[in-house]
């Protein structure tokens, strides 16, 4: 079953995995380092995952083998059912499947437009003038810039968070199936943060399959519906949100945390206050609402 | 730690103002008439949205940006001073967002050592340094690591350390805990706050996060290349959602406690952090069922 065939796949097939993959930098020389070791993860198509773990756990590597940019040194990666490094498999294929949005895309800005830059990926597709034209307005739209406002821009001249929308556009610009994003808002201020998290709410709304790479557990646990916990190169822990922040031990011996808001409810259990389960502050506020309040009516 | 009031300020910017590409059709003005004082000792954060002047305001602060109009002093040096640019770099460590222009070393403790050792100090004393800093941002257990294998985190404290390890007076932090996992960014804000309150280092935290900035003494506030707000973190946090700008959010445990209040919960003012918020709250169990 290892031969990729061509051809409908079940329903339930993954858009992605990675079965028992092992990834080693500079084998076989002194500077040797095992960065993954017998990792298998599936992503669901329609899902948002989030992948946590502390730095040098091997998250940036696992992203890489999503779309074939690293090749596994054991183990075997799947985009809709095609093992990426069978002989004669399509990876340009996969790479337009998954989009692999990297952290600070915004420096690998290198066009004299915002239009060319977006124009680049779909460029390289093959697609005539008119289909490039019609995918990266767009693409800007779905990013929100007004491609007549901004196409002939320099990106050189945007705002930081202006740059990194233009850098995922022209990743939209591929119409990929799945989004892979490594720490989408790291350096953005609160509102452009704000606005990025609703937009890529909004694209996976629009059926595109999330995968968030993040420090943020409070992102992780108001946005994914599946959390991959990674740890030195392995994966320690997966499930639902509830499941895996209620394994705060395990969490806090690799170097993570609680969001937030499950802090303040161990705390507040610590101090004797019987509060509900929490993930986010809106959780929060209605738990600790609700234990007050029994008590004062005696519900 | 703050020396008393009247204590000649560490750094002192007057007028300060920033056109990126003066005289094009590109011309920005990033810091438009900026003035402010930091007194040695004090731990301030700068906080302000994407495009507010504060990476520009912290790069005016070690010389690596120069003033368009206007004067900045760092140790009583005038920045313009091409002689004093040295002596100034030397007082104020940065330490910046992408800790890969910041590495220059194959193994992690040579790059720690590598402003110890440009400043001529004999080998025991550079050792000694090296192994305090790598212990301060954590990383003893990868002292012999190459920097290029270490994910970006691992190199921001790298990064942190060797600044540390040149025992500057001031240190600059422009957005460098971004990329750090939880416990990291935990463990690097704690060791600034520990290095600000024990060797009196004066901080400047940059960020657009206020939830970095609740060890901070004074917090200051851009807009458009200007202070907007000015003041102790308590005061700051109620007002910076109405700041000019409207881009940045109350530490997330402010806002909780600001929508509690609404809900009729009595909490005190100044709450910032979690377990205060706790105690609060079982406080006012306790004041409802008495």
């Amino acid at each position: 079953m290892r031969s990729w065939r061509r051809g409908a796949r079940a329903v339930a097939e993954p858009l992605l995995e990675c079965l028992e993959v092992s990834h080693t930098y500079r084998r076989g020389t002194p500077f040797e380092a095992t960065a993954l070791q017998g990792v298998t993860v599936r992503i669901v198509a329609g899902q948002i995952v989030a992948i946590i773990g502390p730095t040098g756990s091997g998250k940036s590597t696992l992203i890489q083998h999503f779309n074939g940019l690293l090749r596994p040194s054991s183990g075997v990666v799947r985009v809709n059912g095609m093992d990426l490094w069978a002989a004669g498999a399509d990876r340009r294929r996969a790479r337009q499947q998954i989009g692999l949005v990297f952290q600070f895309p915004e420096y690998q800005l290198f066009e004299e437009t915002v239009r060319r830059d977006v124009a680049y990926g779909p460029r390289n597709l093959g697609l005539d003038e008119v289909a490039v034209a019609e995918r990266v307005d767009e693409a800007l739209r779905q990013v929100g810039l007004d491609p007549h406002r901004f196409g002939e821009r320099s990106p050189f001249t945007l705002s930081g968070g202006e740059m990194r929308r233009v850098a995922l556009a022209g990743v939209l610009a591929m119409r990929p199936q799945a989004l892979v994003l490594d720490e989408p808002t790291a350096g953005l201020d609160p509102r452009a943060r704000r606005e990025l998290l609703d937009r890529i709410e909004a694209w996976h709304r629009q059926g595109i399959t999330i995968v968030l790479v993040t420090h943020n557990m409070d992102e992780a646990a108001r946005l994914a519906g599946h959390v991959i916990v990674m740890h030195e190169g392995r994966v320690v822990l997966q499930g639902a949100p509830a499941e895996v922040f209620g394994r705060e031990a395990d969490l806090r011996a690799i170097g993570l945390d609680l969001p937030l808001a499950a802090r303040l409810v161990r705390e507040l259990r610590r101090r004797g206050l019987a509060v509900g389960d929490a993930l986010t502050m809106t959780q929060a506020r209605r738990a600790i609402l609700t234990a007050l309040r029994g008590r004062d009516h005696g519900v | 730690m703050r020396p008393g009031p009247g204590a000649e300020p560490f750094i002192a910017v007057t007028d300060l103002r920033h056109v990126y590409h003066p005289d094009t059709p590109q011309a920005v003005v990033a810091l438009d008439g900026l003035s402010c004082t930091i007194r040695a000792g004090e731990y301030v954060g700068i906080v302000g949205g994407n495009g507010s002047g504060k990476s520009t305001l912290a790069r005016h602060l070690n010389a690596l940006l120069l003033p368009t109009a206007g004067r900045v002093l760092v140790g009583g040096l005038d920045t313009r001073d091409r002689q004093a640019v040295w002596a100034v770099r030397r007082q104020v460590g940065m330490i910046f967002q992408n800790p890969d222009n910041q590495l220059v070393a194959s193994v992690v403790e040579e790059d720690v050592a590598f402003g110890p050792e440009n400043l001529g100090l004999a080998p025991a004393v550079i050792r000694e340094r090296v192994d305090e800093a790598l212990g301060a941002v954590g990383l003893r257990h990868l002292r012999r690591a190459a920097p290029h294998l270490l994910s970006g985190g691992q190199k921001q404290r790298v990064a942190i350390a060797g600044i540390l390890a040149m025992r500057p007076a001031c240190l600059v932090l422009d957005e460098a805990t971004t990329m750090l996992d939880p416990q990291g960014r935990a463990e690097v804000l704690a060791t600034i706050a520990d290095l600000n309150r024990r060797e009196g280092i004066t901080v400047i935290l940059i960020s657009h996060a206020l939830d970095d900035l609740l060890d901070a003494s004074r917090i200051i506030a851009l807009d458009a290349g200007r202070i907007v707000l000015d003041g102790p973190p308590h005061e700051i946090f109620d007002r910076v959602e109405q700041a000019p700008g409207g881009r940045l959010d109350a530490p997330a445990v402010v806002t909780l406690a600001r929508q509690l209040r609404q809900d009729g919960v009595p909490l005190p003012p100044g709450i910032f952090r979690i377990e205060a918020l706790a105690d609060a709250l079982v406080a006012a169990r306790g004041a409802r069922r008495g």
